[in-house]
């Protein structure tokens, strides 16, 4: 048997309605070991204005480099409670905030090694599906540098949007994500 | 590592694109470069879970969360959840949230002028059983106008949030309701192309969800991304 999956809609407008509710802002505070960084931002629209009805949500492995997940196979411990998932609305001026710790570097294809970094699902009013995108961090450009799927964006130009910028002397990250023009923030088809 | 077998693209026209004219929000906020394609990872194929633990026994009843009874019509609206291959996604969250029988949402942005029901916040979640079952009772919600076009209304639909088991089954949709006369008319139900893929999208009345002399009952399914055939490293 071979089935459709389902069409994608919007979140429309009300979406505080059905998915703030279980909305967590802050995931370090499950986390035993790993540095604990704020991550915070704009979302923006094609004419630059605020987007006040997105929601970022955001997934990723812990300090060690392990998923909280079945699948990932690999012998590295898990972190207690740490789930590596939260979600945040944005506010008024499309600011989003949350706090967890560094993730640490995961496998990637073949035998290379992923740069740290946050796989990004952002929906919105407006958007018909939700779009994926990817957090790494200013502090790791060694890593970066070899990333594989940082490599997969030709234009290399375009790879500082998916780039945090650490604030100096803080363990404070910057990321705005621009949905189109000048600094439009690279998107994933996977 | 093992193995990783990654989750199919859902074949052209199934799922709608960003940029679709009709529908006006999507113009600013539609990306305006192509996606970079990425051949799925751990990151990926891995995924959220997430919220099973958050569902209470009544969490699935729209019309009990206040002191009163919500004024509208009662429904019981169930299903299942799926893959591709047609087996159950089971012990997975959905969360769902709508309009009361007026066409209103209690939400600082509804300015339509229907009255609030201070029964109902049209807000609801569930867990899939063990065969991917899950049952919400609730309120038919009202149609409503928006400001897309002149004379937009918006057909009865309830928001779906899904996740099954990885970040890239993750699903946010909308159900609708069978023989509604508004669902020729909006660019949301619309911006899906191919007609088995948007008639997917409406739910189906039945007979055996409904309770005697107390709820109409409707059925519908959710298709989550499936796995594909091979795995895409070795190592």
């Amino acid at each position: 048997m071979t089935l459709m999956p389902t069409a994608s809609a919007t979140v429309g407008p009300y979406l505080h309605i059905g998915l703030v509710p279980l909305s967590v802002n802050d995931i370090a505070k499950d986390a035993s070991k790993g540095e604990t960084i704020i991550i915070s931002g704009r979302v923006l629209d094609g004419e630059g204005q605020p987007v006040p009805d997105a929601l970022v949500e955001f997934w990723q492995a812990n300090a060690d480099g392990k998923y909280a997940h079945p699948e990932d196979t690999q012998a590295k411990p898990l972190d207690g409670k740490f789930t590596g998932f939260g979600r945040v609305p944005t506010d008024k001026e499309g600011r989003y905030s949350f706090t967890t710790v560094k993730p640490g570097a995961v496998p990637g294809p073949g035998n290379s090694l992923q740069a740290p970094h946050i796989v990004i699902c952002l929906f919105m009013r407006g958007m018909l599906k939700h779009l994926y995108t990817r957090i790494y961090f200013s502090d790791e450009s060694a890593a970066n540098a070899n990333d594989p799927v940082l490599g997969l964006v030709e234009d290399a130009a375009r790879r500082p949007t998916l780039i945090a910028d650490r604030t100096a002397g803080k363990a404070e990250y910057r990321w705005d994500i621009r949905m189109q023009g000048e600094g439009e923030t690279v998107f994933f088809d996977c | 590592m093992s193995q990783l077998i990654g989750y199919k693209r859902p074949a052209p026209g199934t799922q709608p694109n960003y940029l679709h004219a009709p529908y006006q929000s999507s113009i600013k906020r539609a990306p305006g470069k192509p996606l970079v394609k990425l051949t799925q990872t751990l990151s990926e194929i891995t995924g959220p879970v997430y919220g099973h633990d958050r569902v209470g026994p009544l969490d699935n009843d729209l019309t009990k969360q206040h002191a009163g009874e919500p004024l509208g019509e009662r429904i019981v609206l169930s299903g299942r959840l799926l893959d591709e291959s047609g087996r159950p996604v089971p012990h997975s969250l959905i969360e769902i949230w709508q309009a009361n029988a007026c066409g209103r949402y209690p939400h600082p942005g509804d300015q339509h002028d229907a009255p609030l029901d201070p029964n109902f916040t049209g807000y609801g979640r569930a867990v899939t059983d063990a065969e991917g079952r899950y049952r919400f009772v609730t309120i038919k919600p009202g149609a409503y106008p928006w400001r897309n076009h002149h004379n937009a209304w918006r057909p009865q639909h309830i928001h779906f949030s899904l996740f099954g088991p990885s970040f890239m089954t993750r699903l946010v949709t909308q159900m609708y309701f069978p023989g509604d006369p508004l669902l020729p008319f909006d660019p949301i139900f619309n911006c899906v192309t191919d007609q088995r893929a948007r008639d997917s999208m409406v739910s189906k009345f039945d007979f055996e969800t409904t309770i005697p002399e107390f709820a109409l009952g409707y059925q519908w399914d959710i298709v989550l991304r499936g796995r594909d055939a091979t795995p895409m490293e070795n190592k």
